[in-house]
C-alpha cells in the first residue's frame, strides 16, 4: 500500500514537471520548488552522516591514531559558516583559501601530469606506419590538433599562414562540436526514455495492485 | 508562406508531440533492435572479463538520478559481468545524490547471484574531498574508508583482509556523469598506473576517446547504447535494450526535423534574394 | 593585515605544500600531505552548508517581502523540512539514514529521484525543437557541424545499421579519427588555462576568492 501511494507521487511529479512543456503554470512550479526545497535538506543529512559523523566524530570515538588532530579542520569547518555574521565573515576566508590552495596544488600538478605530458606523447605519432590507413589516420590527428592549439593561440593575428591554419582548425573543431552535439542528442533522448520507461511501469504496478 | 516555408516553421509543441510519440511508441509496443558492438566497449569487456576470479574491482558512481537512465544500465551489466566471473566488487561514491541509486543497483545485482556482503563485495559509501579521497586511497583505503558505508570497520570485513590501496585492485570502473571521469585518469591512472574503464554519459563521451587513444584508459562505455552493448556482451538484455528503438526513431525524427528546417530556410533565403 | 595576507599565506603554503610533496613523497612530507588531504576532505564537506544557507535566504527574503509568487517559496520550505526531519528521524532510529527501509530513502526514491530525473529529461523536447529551429547550414563551418552531427546521430543507434551497414564504422572513425584531434587540442588548452590560473592564485595573483 505505501509503494503504491509513493508510486502515484513519483507519477504525479513526473506529470508535473512535464507539464512545463505546454507552458510555465503552478504544477511545475510546484514540483520545481519542491525539488529544491528537499534537495537542499538531503545535502544536510548527508553532511552530517558522511562529513562530521563518518570523518570526525567516529575516529574520534574510537580513538583511532591521529583523530584528535580533526578537531582542527572541524573548527575550519565551523569558521566557514562565519560567513553568516557580517561582522565575523572575514574569518570564513581561512578555510576558503585552504581548499583553494589545496585544490590549486592538485590541479597544478594533475592538469601537467595527468593531462598534458600523457595527450602530447600520445599525439606523438609516426607519419608513416607502412600501412596507408593507420598513417592518414596519425596524420589527421596530428594536424586536428596543431591547428587546433594554433586556432586558439590570439597573441598573433591570424593572418597569413598562422590564418590559414587556423582556419583549418576551425573547420576541425566544428567537426568534434557536431560530434559531441549528435551525442548530446542521444543523452538527451535517454533520458527522457528513461522516464517513459517509468510511467509505463508505474501504470502497470498500479493496475497489478488494484 | 509556401509549404517549404511554413514546414520550416512547424509549432514547438508539436515537436515536442512527435518526439514524444516517437519515443513512447516502442516502449509500449516493447518493441526491439539489434545492436552492434563498438570497439571501445568490446576493450571495456575484454579488460573486466580477463581478469581472474577473486580479483577486487572498484566501481565508482559518480551520478546521480539526471544520468541514472544512461549509466544505472551500465553498473547493472558490469556487475553481472563481475559476479559472473567471481570478482570482488568494492563500491565508492563521489555524488552524494547517486549513492543509495549504486547501493540500489549493487544490492539487487547481489542478490540475484546470492552473493554475500562482506565477503563477495563491499560498499564503501561516500567521503567528501573528491582528488584527496583518490589521492589517499593509494596509500590506504582505510586512510579514508576506516568504516564502510554503515561504519562497519574494513577489518571486520574478510573481503578487504588483502585490499589495501590501488595495487590490490585490478581494475576501476567510473560510471561518470561530471568531472571525476577526468580526476581518475589524471590523479589515480597519472601517479598510480591503476587501470581504469569509464562508462560515460553520451554528453561526455566524445571528450573520453582521446583517453582511449592515449592509453590512459583500457575501455570506453558510452551512452545508453554503450550500456546496450556492454548488455548484449553479457548475455543480460536489460533497459540498455529497451531504449534502443526509442533511441533510433527519436534521432530519425530529429534528422527529419533538421532537413525539413533546412529546407525551410533555403527556400526562403531563395526568396529572398529573387526579391 | 590578517583579514586579507593571513588568508593569501595560507593559499600559498597549502598549494606549495602541494606541489612539493607531488615531487618528494617521503616522510615527513608524504605524512604532510596525508593530513593537508584529510583536513580539506572534512572542510570541504562543510560547503554544502554554504549552498543551502544561500537557498534558504534567497527563499526567507521572498516570503518577507511578499513578492509575487512567494508562496511557492513556502513549498520550498516544505521540502527542506521534508528531507530534513525523516534524515533525522531515519538517523535516530537506524543510526544510518541510508538504510533501504528508512523513510529518508522511500522519500528519496519516490520524491527526489522523479523529480530530478525527470527535469533533465525535458531537455530532450528542447534540444529537438532547438535542433530543428536553430541549426541552418549557413555556411560552410555550420554544415560541417550538421554534417558531421547527423552522421553521428544515425551512426551510433541501431537505425543508422539498417539504413547503411557502413555508417556505423564511418561513426567509429569520426569519433575515434577525426573528432580526435580538436578535441585533444581543446583540452589541452583548458589544461594549460587550469595550470595557469592555479599558479596565480598559489602566488596570490588572483584574489576573487577573498571577496
Amino acid at each position: 500500500m505505501i509503494q503504491a501511494f509513493g508510486i502515484w507521487v513519483a507519477a504525479g511529479l513526473t506529470l508535473c514537471i512535464f507539464s512545463f512543456l505546454y507552458g510555465d503554470n503552478p504544477f511545475y512550479k510546484f514540483a520545481e520548488h519542491l525539488y529544491v526545497g528537499y534537495s537542499a535538506g538531503y545535502w544536510l543529512i548527508y553532511t552530517w552522516h558522511f562529513t562530521i559523523k563518518l570523518m570526525v566524530i567516529q575516529p574520534i570515538a574510537e580513538k583511532q591514531p591521529g583523530s584528535l588532530m580533526l578537531i582542527i579542520p572541524l573548527i575550519f569547518g565551523f569558521l566557514m559558516l562565519t560567513r553568516w555574521f557580517p561582522r565575523i565573515a572575514w574569518l570564513s576566508r581561512w578555510s576558503i583559501a585552504f581548499t583553494v590552495g589545496i585544490g590549486a596544488g592538485l590541479v597544478l600538478t594533475g592538469a601537467i601530469h595527468g593531462y598534458i605530458l600523457p595527450q602530447v606523447k600520445a599525439t606523438l605519432l609516426p607519419l608513416w606506419t607502412g600501412k596507408w590507413i593507420t598513417s592518414v589516420n596519425n596524420f589527421i590527428i596530428v594536424v586536428g590538433v596543431l591547428t587546433t592549439l594554433i586556432y586558439f593561440y590570439f597573441s598573433k593575428e591570424h593572418k597569413g599562414v598562422i590564418g590559414k591554419t587556423a582556419k583549418l582548425g576551425i573547420m576541425f573543431i566544428m567537426v568534434a562540436f557536431g560530434a559531441s552535439f549528435g551525442y548530446t542528442v542521444m543523452a538527451r533522448i535517454s533520458l527522457l526514455i528513461g522516464r517513459f520507461e517509468f510511467l509505463k511501469e508505474a501504470i502497470l504496478k498500479l493496475v497489478h495492485f488494484f | 508562406m509556401n509549404i517549404w516555408e511554413r514546414l520550416g516553421k512547424i509549432d514547438r509543441r508539436i515537436v515536442f508531440l512527435i518526439i514524444g510519440i516517437v519515443v513512447l511508441i516502442p516502449i509500449i509496443f516493447g518493441l526491439k533492435m539489434s545492436v552492434q558492438i563498438s570497439p571501445a566497449v568490446q576493450s571495456a569487456y575484454n579488460a573486466i572479463n580477463d581478469l581472474k576470479p577473486g580479483s577486487a574491482v572498484m566501481i565508482s558512481i559518480d551520478y546521480d538520478a539526471a544520468s541514472m537512465p544512461e549509466l544505472q544500465p551500465m553498473l547493472i551489466a558490469i556487475l553481472r559481468h563481475c559476479f559472473d566471473k567471481g570478482l570482488k566488487v568494492i563500491l565508492i561514491d563521489f555524488w552524494p545524490l547517486g549513492l543509495p541509486i549504486g547501493t540500489q543497483g549493487l544490492e539487487q545485482v547481489a542478490k540475484e547471484y546470492r552473493k554475500k556482503y562482506g565477503i563477495d563485495y563491499v560498499n564503501l559509501g561516500y567521503r567528501p574531498g573528491d582528488i584527496a579521497v583518490m589521492l589517499r586511497m593509494g596509500l590506504e583505503i582505510r586512510n579514508v574508508f576506516y568504516g564502510d558505508i554503515s561504519g562497519t570497520p574494513l577489518d571486520s570485513l574478510p573481503m578487504m583482509d588483502n585490499i589495501h590501496n590501488y595495487d590490490d585492485i585490478a581494475i576501476v570502473v567510473g560510471l561518470e556523469a561530471g568531472s571525476m571521469g577526468d580526476y581518475w585518469v589524471q590523479y589515480v591512472n597519472a601517479r598510480f598506473k591503476q587501470k581504469l574503464i569509464l562508462g560515460v554519459t553520451a554528453v561526455m563521451a566524445a571528450n573520453a576517446y582521446p583517453y582511449v587513444q592515449s592509453g590512459q584508459i583500457v575501455g570506453l562505455i558510452g551512452g545508453l547504447k554503450g550500456a546496450a552493448e556492454y548488455e548484449k556482451l553479457v548475455h543480460h538484455p536489460g533497459f540498455g535494450h529497451v531504449g534502443m528503438a526509442s533511441q533510433s526513431w527519436a534521432h530519425v525524427a530529429i534528422v527529419v526535423f533538421i532537413i525539413l528546417g533546412n529546407i525551410g530556410f533555403f527556400v526562403e533565403r531563395r526568396r529572398g534574394k529573387r526579391l | 593585515m590578517t583579514k586579507k595576507t593571513i588568508p593569501l599565506a595560507i593559499t600559498f603554503i597549502t598549494g606549495i605544500i602541494i606541489v612539493v610533496t607531488f615531487f618528494i613523497p617521503h616522510p615527513p612530507f608524504g605524512r604532510l600531505q596525508e593530513d593537508s588531504l584529510v583536513w580539506y576532505s572534512v572542510i570541504f564537506g562543510f560547503t554544502m552548508l554554504l549552498g543551502v544557507d544561500s537557498l534558504v535566504r534567497f527563499h526567507a527574503t521572498k516570503l518577507k517581502r511578499r513578492e509575487r509568487g512567494s508562496w511557492f517559496s513556502i513549498i520550498f520550505f516544505l521540502g527542506l523540512l521534508l528531507s530534513f526531519i525523516t534524515g533525522l528521524v531515519s538517523e535516530l532510529k537506524f543510526g544510518d539514514a541510508f538504510k533501504v527501509q528508512s523513510s529518508f530513502m522511500y522519500f528519496y526514491n519516490y520524491v527526489l529521484i522523479p523529480l530530478q530525473s525527470t527535469m533533465f529529461a525535458l531537455l530532450a523536447f528542447f534540444i529537438a525543437s532547438a535542433s530543428y529551429r536553430a541549426f541552418r547550414a549557413r555556411n560552410i563551418e555550420a554544415t560541417l557541424l550538421l554534417i558531421t552531427a547527423v552522421i553521428v546521430m544515425l551512426g551510433r543507434v541501431p537505425a543508422g545499421y539498417m539504413l547503411w551497414h557502413k555508417l556505423p564504422p564511418i561513426t567509429s572513425w569520426i569519433l575515434n579519427v577525426l573528432q580526435l584531434g580538436p578535441m585533444r587540442g581543446i583540452m589541452i588548452g583548458i589544461a594549460l588555462g587550469s595550470v595557469a590560473m592555479s599558479l596565480r592564485l598559489i602566488l596570490g595573483i588572483e584574489r576573487t576568492y577573498l571577496s
